[in-house]
């Protein structure tokens, strides 16, 4: 049960977003231009740092949903994104999304351990401000999304099936705001 | 030194929406409408809020701000902020106060920390559904702005002056 009145059988995020339509619209917002805008990193790779940032932040929905949402992006790879959450030093991902894991994985920890090696390694690895930007942006964003979804106690579908259309639907169209069904 | 290039001639978090305007609008509009809305929770309280939880994840731009601007809605207690960045549950706050940082704390150390005894006392002390859900979403956003920040290693050329002339403006005219 939610700590709050919210709308039933509508899970996580969407049933915050009906509770206060004026902030989940914002929050909508943030998530497409984050995840879908123009940015060095793909699609696919921000969704990777926004499900690893989840994982680690153990909120259940952000990690399914988003998970789904790289699968379908990667064209259902689940193997390489379920090693990226376990061991993503030896996953088959490009040394540059390693380190930018490996910050993305402070950020959620305490932003303060990010230090020059951690940007000088990404770097060398041929990341730039923008992905550097967009990395602590996207990680610092997702601990604010799972703490919100979990601080109220939001529904979290068991339902494998549920994340595989939620991650399609995101993959597709991205980040929409939903209506309220009256 | 940021890690990144940024306008050293803008203070703060306007530095980094300067670099990318195109998140400025939307999470300006959140600002607004989760820090000034008056409905539910006082400005004061959820400048309050902003200034614990950023006190405890140690970000000093964010808890220094933000405790000016709670400071400027608790004219008559100009102790509070220290008090509360000490230890809220000691002082003479109100049980409400208490218990809506209790919330916060918990929110800071990740979400399922916040456990149904506290929403319990909350609602002990009269705190609404409206109230939980933007102490909730208020302390996830500093969690987000803390980092974001932080992460990026942005440092201030603020003074306590400069702190308190911004936070004065903030007080009277929002974000």
């Amino acid at each position: 049960m939610a700590y709050i009145n919210l709308e039933k059988d509508v899970p996580g995020i969407r049933s915050l977003a009906l509770f206060r339509p004026d902030t989940g619209k914002e929050l909508y917002k943030l998530a497409q231009v984050l995840l879908r805008d123009d940015s060095p990193l793909s699609q696919g790779e921000r969704e990777l740092i926004a499900t690893f940032v989840s994982s680690k932040n153990e909120c259940t929905f952000c990690t399914q949903s988003h998970a789904a949402a790289a699968g379908y992006l990667f064209h259902n790879d689940t193997q390489m994104i379920d090693l990226v959450l376990t061991d993503y030093q030896n996953a088959p991902i490009s040394e540059k999304l390693k380190c930018l894991l490996s910050i993305a994985g402070k950020v959620q920890q305490d932003a303060r351990l990010v230090g020059d090696e951690d940007v000088a390694n990404a770097r060398k690895h041929g990341a730039n401000d923008r992905d550097i930007h967009d990395t602590v942006l996207i990680a610092a964003t997702f601990c604010m999304f799972n703490r919100y979804v979990d601080g109220l106690a939001t529904m979290t579908p068991a339902d494998p099936v549920l994340y595989g259309q939620m991650g399609a639907r995101m993959g597709e169209f991205g980040y929409i705001a939903p209506s309220p069904t009256i | 030194m940021a890690y990144i290039t940024l306008d050293n001639s803008i203070p703060g978090m306007r530095s980094l929406l300067a670099y990318r305007p195109i998140i400025a609008p939307p999470l300006l509009a959140l600002m607004k409408v989760v820090m000034r809305s008056n409905q539910g929770l006082s400005l004061g309280e959820r400048e309050l809020i902003a200034t614990y939880v950023s006190y405890l994840n140690d970000c000093t731009n964010c808890h220094t701000i933000h405790g000016e601007v709670a400071q400027c809605f608790y004219k008559d207690t100009p102790e509070l902020i220290s008090q509360i960045k000490e230890n809220y549950t000691k002082n003479s706050l109100t049980p409400r106060l208490q218990s809506l940082l209790a919330i916060a704390e918990s929110v800071q150390k990740g979400g399922k920390h916040v456990s149904e005894v506290q929403i319990k006392t909350a609602r002990e002390n009269n705190i609404s559904d409206l109230e939980i859900h933007d102490t909730v979403l208020i302390a996830s956003m500093f969690c987000f702005f803390n980092r974001y920040i932080d992460g990026l290693g942005l440092t201030s050329n603020d003074t306590k002056e400069t702190y308190k002339e911004r936070a004065k403006m903030i007080a009277e005219h929002g974000y």
